[in-house]
């Protein structure tokens, strides 16, 4: 099953840095980090990352508990400041600017501990991401202005089409915190694509799911990725889901990268290996 | 537009309009009738601005999400400067009912810059810190108004600021036409009594419509979307300063209209009248009312401006029971025991928006 | 420069009245998490318990002052018993509203009580000291050694004995706490119990430096040293006696020197700016939210 998922994407050649070189060659790639870190009280909690994503690549942050992997996604998006290095979205620096900002630049994501909007509605969750592709005032929405009413009618569509990429459309009237585990993080995975990004960042996404409803989640990221054309990072300590559908995967230790490569390097590798397990003692 | 209707949110909103209308009309017509005793027909024009007070501070903390504890600071801005508006414009606008609607429309600028004032620090933080704060300008704003001094004449406004306490209306060296407007500590006297219950009437629902039609929108859902989890909505794009800063401005802007008003139903006026224990009263309304909740608001601000009224016959006792009363609502809506057992006398009670949050 | 040493003491010895209440204030708030208002009002009880103590009874100043104590520790445990304790699990809008209740409670039933009129208090402690020009109210003594005894005894208390640990233990996990067989409904309790105690202390000694008594005493103090509390960085001990402290001394200042119509307004401007340069208070730690 999970190989099946993998061969739908399509190999291309591509630059440097990038996990995998053979992506994306003619075009830039959409995230590039140069030494990249960050220092918690004066603890390097990330240091020298350095990382490139292919525009519609699907790639996977792996590493053991504490490795850093969800700060280097807060840096990513802003909710943390580098100390040091530089991240280019599509090519554009993001220093200085704020979480917000950086999702109108292009980066979406979801979280490790869900954070939906609890007490509105799915279809508020995801017209809240819609938000800035929604567009009239505050005048027009007091007034009931013709332009409220257009543009109302396109989100409450827009959010429906989204919805129905994970089959939700039904759930539109519930309260987003009442849903199950597993629908909130669909959710929320819905909610980040409403922002219509060129990466989009999964923390943990099949985590709390049962094996059938991983096995449903790879195929939907690779669909995601397939319809939308954007590029996919996650972090995920399921590695089915990450050998299954990561064309190319980041083993993050101690706040720095270890290996990159394919699922078989990756799964092949000493140092990596190491990692997870502890040194094997000799004899 | 059927299909509107039949969504509950909106079905709700057109039931609070026609609520507030339906009040109205009764009221309105006992009044023309004569039929209102005199303590009656006092409190119409009150009632109408704590009810706009109400919903306004529900847009703070209900929709935003933000403890205000100096919410009235803004209703005194809005009604000092709608005071200053009208009494200045006496000579050259002789229309009460024109010089009322421009009283509100400056109460509510005023209020809305001092909003943005307050609002550009006090945004910065957040929970029980941002709360201590707005109380903290609220007293600030408070004693400001108690220093300040204004005259007119027909040299236009004379203002001065009463920082020693020893300045009096005598120092604005005014022509003999002049009129004191504001007088120190003794507050506005003097005033035009302009406000009329159809204008309150039409504050109400103007701020209705505001804030109903806000809240069902991009704008409110943003709003929500900060109240509900302020990082997700940071990750989805949404400015959450501006926002917030909206919410509150709009917030603090009908609050100075109902100031406005409120200030042109009584000859004199102080600013202590609108201290701390008058926020805390507006937010009294807000919580019982039901956070989030505009109807649950209206009603609140309703009763419990009444109630103490009503209860003028236990007289030393009222506000002790007003207390009592207070205390016992909020266990019986937020303590899970004394909820299952109204759970059991009232078997068909709704779920409706709870009171806490 | 007399008359600035005048002006400080008498700030200091107003900001020890602060810091015992802000010290209350404080307790409950890192253990309960919860605004209580009413707390500026058990001041006033303790006022009028110990005005009744010497006026009617003709006790002497320091026995009004222990009845005083245990009127205000039965009467703080008796709120959070009847009032707090149902709202536990409620959000904090509501609990808040309820010390609103509480508090209006407190001020009309000594309305009743009292009167509404304004009753003359005879200090505990009359009599001044004279240094050169400088004339001390052995009442400010008093008041600035009591808020030392009780800040030194009550750090002591805090860091060192089982129940002060319990405290702790409940501010920063009440589940966990319980998890390891912390009583935590009782430590609340005795929270409520030991924060009421330094009300009727701070009303005592407030009325004492005053002179005057009437239901609503305690609400503006109650106030100013809840901003003292959040000043010096609320749940923090040290911070209480500093924000305490400070802001009687700006207080006494700005009415000096500044202007006595505007004093409050200063206190609460300087308030305003330090939490926006530190948004946690002056001692207290700043605690992102973990994403």
């Amino acid at each position: 099953m999970a190989k099946k998922v993998f061969e739908k994407g399509k190999m291309v050649p591509v630059p440097s840095h990038s996990i995998i070189p053979e992506r994306d060659l003619h075009k830039s790639p959409i995230l590039e980090c140069s030494h990249l870190g960050i220092d918690f009280g004066g603890l390097a909690a990330v240091k020298d990352f350095n990382i490139t994503v292919g525009r519609t690549e699907i790639a996977g942050l792996i590493g053991p508990n504490g490795a850093g992997k969800t700060t280097v996604f807060n840096l990513l998006t802003k909710v943390y400041h580098p100390t040091r290095g530089t991240i280019l979205v599509d090519g554009m620096d993001t220093s200085g600017k704020t979480p917000a900002q950086v999702n109108r630049m292009g980066i979406a994501r979801t979280f490790q501990n869900i954070r939906l909007f609890n007490n509105l509605s799915v279809e508020d969750n995801v017209k809240i991401g819609l938000h800035n592709h929604t567009r009239y005032n505050a005048l027009s929405s007091i007034f009931r202005l013709p332009s409220y009413w257009k543009q109302e009618k396109i989100a409450h569509e827009s959010a429906m089409e989204l919805l129905s990429i994970f089959d939700m459309q039904d759930l539109a009237d519930h309260k987003a915190g009442s849903l199950p585990y597993g629908a909130q993080r669909r959710l929320e995975i819905v909610r980040a694509l409403a922002t219509n990004p060129s990466l989009l960042l999964l923390d943990e996404p099949a985590a709390g799911m049962n094996p059938s409803e991983t096995v449903e989640l790879m195929e939907n990221i690779v669909k995601i990725r397939d319809t939308f054309q954007i590029a996919i990072m996650l972090i995920e300590h399921d590695m089915n889901l990450v050998m299954g559908i990561c064309e190319g995967i980041c083993v993050l230790n101690f706040g720095q990268i270890i290996a990159k490569g394919t699922a078989e390097e990756i799964q092949n590798n000493p140092v990596v290996i190491e990692a997870y397990l502890g040194k094997q003692k000799e004899g | 537009m059927k299909n509107l209707l039949k969504k509950k949110t909106t079905r709700t909103d057109f039931l609070t309009y026609l609520g507030v209308i339906v009040a109205f009309v009764i009221m309105f017509a006992l009044q023309q009738a004569d039929m209102l005793k005199n303590s009656t027909q006092g409190m119409l024009v009150p009632v109408c601005c704590f009810v706009v007070m109400a919903v306004s501070l529900n847009l703070t903390v209900g929709i935003l999400g933000e403890l205000s504890l100096g919410h009235a600071g803004f209703m005194s801005v809005g009604a000092f400067s709608g005071i200053i508006a009208a009494m200045s414009l006496e000579q050259s606008i002789p229309s009460d009912l024109a010089r009322l609607i421009i009283a509100i429309v400056v109460g509510a600028i005023c209020a809305a810059i001092a909003g943005f004032i307050v609002g550009v620090p006090v945004l910065r933080l957040q929970g029980d810190y941002l709360a201590i704060v707005t109380l903290a300008f609220g007293e600030i704003i408070k004693e400001l108004i108690n220093c300040l001094i204004v005259g007119y004449d027909e040299n236009g406004l004379h203002v001065m600021f009463n920082l020693s306490g020893k300045l009096s209306v005598e120092n604005l060296n005014m022509t003999e036409n002049g009129v004191a407007i504001i007088k120190g500590a003794q507050g506005a006297v003097g005033v035009d009594k302009l406000a009329t219950f159809p204008m309150g009437f039409v504050l109400v629902m103007l701020c209705l419509v505001i804030v109903l039609n806000l809240v069902r929108s991009r704008t409110g859902r943003a709003i929500l979307s900060i109240r509900d989890n302020r990082i997700a909505a940071e990750s989805v794009g949404i400015n959450v300063t501006k926002y917030r800063l909206m919410a509150f401005v709009i917030s603090a802007a009908m609050a100075g209209s109902a100031g406005a008003l409120f200030g042109l139903n009584y000859s004199t006026l102080s600013s202590t009248r609108f201290d701390f224990n008058t926020s805390i009263l507006v937010l009294v309304y807000v919580v019982l009312g039901g956070l989030g909740n505009i109807w649950g608001s209206i009603i609140a601000a309703v009763v419990l401006y009444v109630l103490p009224e009503a209860l003028r016959e236990f007289n030393d006792y009222r506000m002790l029971v007003y207390a009592i009363v207070l205390i016992l609502v909020m266990l019986a809506t937020n303590n899970d025991q004394f909820k299952a057992m109204l759970g059991r006398i009232l078997p068909k009670r709704r779920k409706g928006a709870a009171a806490n949050g | 420069m007399t008359e600035f040493l005048n002006y400080l003491i008498s700030g200091i010895s107003l900001g020890s009245v602060y810091a015992i209440i802000a010290l209350g204030y404080t307790m409950v708030y890192g253990i309960a998490k919860m605004l209580n208002f009413a707390h500026g009002d058990v001041i006033m009880v303790g006022g009028y318990v110990s005005f009744c103590a010497v006026f009617y009874l003709d006790l002497p100043g320091w026995l009004a002052t222990i009845l005083a104590i245990i009127v205000c520790t039965v009467l703080g445990v008796v709120i959070e018993g009847l009032a707090y304790k149902p709202l536990r699990q409620a959000g904090t809008l509501a609990v808040l509203i309820t010390a609103i209740g509480v508090s209006y409670f407190l001020q009309n039933a000594a309305q009743l009580i009292w009167g509404t009129s304004t009753k003359s208090y005879a200090s505990v402690m009359p009599g001044n000291l004279a240094l050169g020009g400088v004339t001390i109210p052995y009442i400010s003594i008093l008041t600035i050694a009591a808020c030392l005894i009780i800040m030194v005894v009550l750090t002591q208390f805090i860091n060192r004995s089982k129940l002060g640990k319990a405290m702790r233990a409940c501010s920063e996990d009440k589940g966990a706490a319980q998890l390891m067989g912390i009583h935590v409904n009782r430590t609340i309790s005795m929270t409520f119990a030991i924060g009421s105690a330094l009300a009727a202390i701070a009303g005592v000694l407030l009325c004492s430096s005053y002179t005057t008594l009437n239901p609503t005493t305690g609400s503006m103090p109650g106030i100013k040293a809840f901003t003292a509390a959040v000043f010096g960085g609320i749940g923090s001990i040290p911070g209480a006696f500093l924000g305490g402290i400070l802001l009687g001394v700006i207080e006494s200042m700005a009415k000096a020197y500044l202007s006595s119509a505007l004093a409050n307004s200063i206190v609460f401007a300087v308030l305003i700016i330090v939490l926006l340069v530190r948004p946690a208070g002056l001692l207290g730690k700043y605690v992102p939210e973990k994403v």
